[in-house]
């Protein structure tokens, strides 16, 4: 029986992290010492996946300056640095991955998130949750309004920051293409002095991950911007299987 | 001004964007009743199989172990999976009986759950791989998230001729993948406990 399900580039794992990076120091035990399992040709267990079409996407779920407003209080606003996160889900062939769902989730412009496993003494924002979603249009764009995270200590070497980053999970058409990372913000110093960053080899597997300043997509006296782009493996033609 | 799109590889396919870790606090954007956050109207949880769902109805739990034995209490856990006849359903929508996403979390206890049903095979190649459920697990100190099946100890005969199953080399690492019923409960139960390192090892796919 035919399937109408693509089959994907294979991922590149050198250039992806690998699994064991003791200088990020929970890897050492959370990773796999085995070889993982190729799987030559894809089954369409994973060449399909899910689309969001019927998820109910509500009206503030992209703009985090709005969708966690505190009822009652003057301003309602969250403090901090107002952008738009804006960009293009694109697979390797550069091919537009529209009707995909971006999901972020951040810290406030302190460090602190609205976890309750977050006990950083940086206060919450009563105005400021964290937390976004959206579903790329026709042309693979999202966009999201928030303010810029702050960096934040964490427990790994003796004084090691997090650089500025909002997490970003993205599907595109299949559970191959599933992928979480993290942006960074364009030259923010502390980003290659952070273990997490450092897991990658190659300096251009970085470069992937930051964010360029987009003044064209600025708001004049309101907020800046940041373009951040998405590329998830490429879909291969599917012509000649039986 | 730079784009990201010049970053090519040297046969100029573009570089898949670099990976990493979902971090501690992947709850409030991904499972945000673990983090104490509000729900919104409509959320991807653990429920994928609702009232009207055709098939068998089973939960599927599990917990998740590090090297040193240490239960991980911070993984996210993504299930993709086919429906009772073996279909893939991509249309997500909580609306509908069933769907072939869900999400849940090693929090509290340390268990993940799923409520679904069980799967349906799928023809790989023209034979048919043996019921099993795709999953996913994202958590802090993991920087690209790992990926396996689930497979059920009551399909032995299913299981010894999937093709998928048999193409892990060792037999003894395949039984990693199996799940194990568990009596009691009005709904069938399986356990598919997951060992990222070491003794027991869960056999994770590159695909």
């Amino acid at each position: 029986m035919s399937q109408p399900y693509p089959f994907f580039l294979p991922r590149d794992r050198n250039w992806q992290p690998e699994a064991y990076t003791p200088g990020y120091k929970t890897s050492i035990a959370r990773s796999p010492r085995q070889a993982l399992v190729s799987l030559h040709r894809g089954s369409a267990s994973e060449r399909s996946g899910p689309v969001f079409d019927g998820l109910e996407i509500g009206k503030y779920d992209n703009d985090l300056l709005m969708n966690f407003r505190t009822e009652g209080t003057v301003a309602g606003l969250p403090i901090g640095e107002r952008i738009i996160m804006h960009g293009q889900v694109i697979d390797q062939f550069g091919k537009p991955v529209p009707n995909t769902l971006v999901e972020m989730w951040q810290a406030n412009a302190g460090g602190r998130y609205r976890h309750k496993k977050d006990n950083y003494l940086a206060p919450l924002d009563p105005n400021f949750g964290g937390v976004g979603r959206c579903i790329t249009d026709s042309e693979g764009r999202y966009r999201f309004r928030t303010v810029r995270p702050g960096p934040y200590p964490w427990p790994n070497g003796i004084n090691t920051w997090r650089p500025a980053h909002i997490h970003v999970s993205v599907m595109g058409p299949s559970i191959s293409t599933r992928l979480i990372t993290q942006m960074y913000f364009e030259g923010d110093p502390l980003i290659p002095q952070c273990p997490i960053v450092q897991v990658l080899k190659d300096d251009d597997a970085v470069e992937t991950m930051i964010a360029r300043l987009d003044m064209t997509h600025s708001r004049p006296m309101d907020c800046l911007a940041y373009r951040f782009d998405i590329v998830v493996r490429g879909a291969l033609q599917t012509y000649f299987e039986e | 001004m730079y784009s990201q799109y010049k970053l090519q590889d040297d046969s100029g396919l573009l570089r898949e964007t670099a990976s990493q870790t979902s971090g501690p606090f992947v709850h409030i954007g991904l499972a945000l009743e673990i983090a104490g956050f509000a729900s919104r109207d409509d959320e991807i949880w653990e429920e994928l199989a609702k009232d009207g769902a055709a098939g068998e109805r089973i939960e599927l739990v599990g917990r998740v172990f590090d090297g040193n034995g240490d239960m991980v209490r911070d993984a996210l856990i993504e299930l993709w999976q086919a429906d009772s006849e073996g279909n893939y359903i991509s249309r997500f929508d909580n609306k509908q009986p069933f769907s072939g996403f869900g999400r849940s979390a090693c929090a509290n206890d340390g268990d993940f759950h799923f409520y679904t049903v069980k799967p349906g095979q799928v023809d790989f190649d023209g034979a048919p791989m043996a019921p099993h459920v795709n999953i996913a697990i994202f958590a802090r100190g993991i920087n690209l998230h790992l990926q396996t099946r689930a497979y059920f100890d009551d399909e032995a005969e299913a299981n010894d001729a999937c093709p998928i199953l048999n193409s892990v080399p060792s037999p003894e690492r395949r039984k990693t993948l199996i799940a194990k019923k568990e009596q009691g409960g009005d709904v069938t139960r399986y356990c598919f406990d997951i060992y990222l390192q070491g003794e027991n090892e869960t056999v994770f796919f590159d695909f």
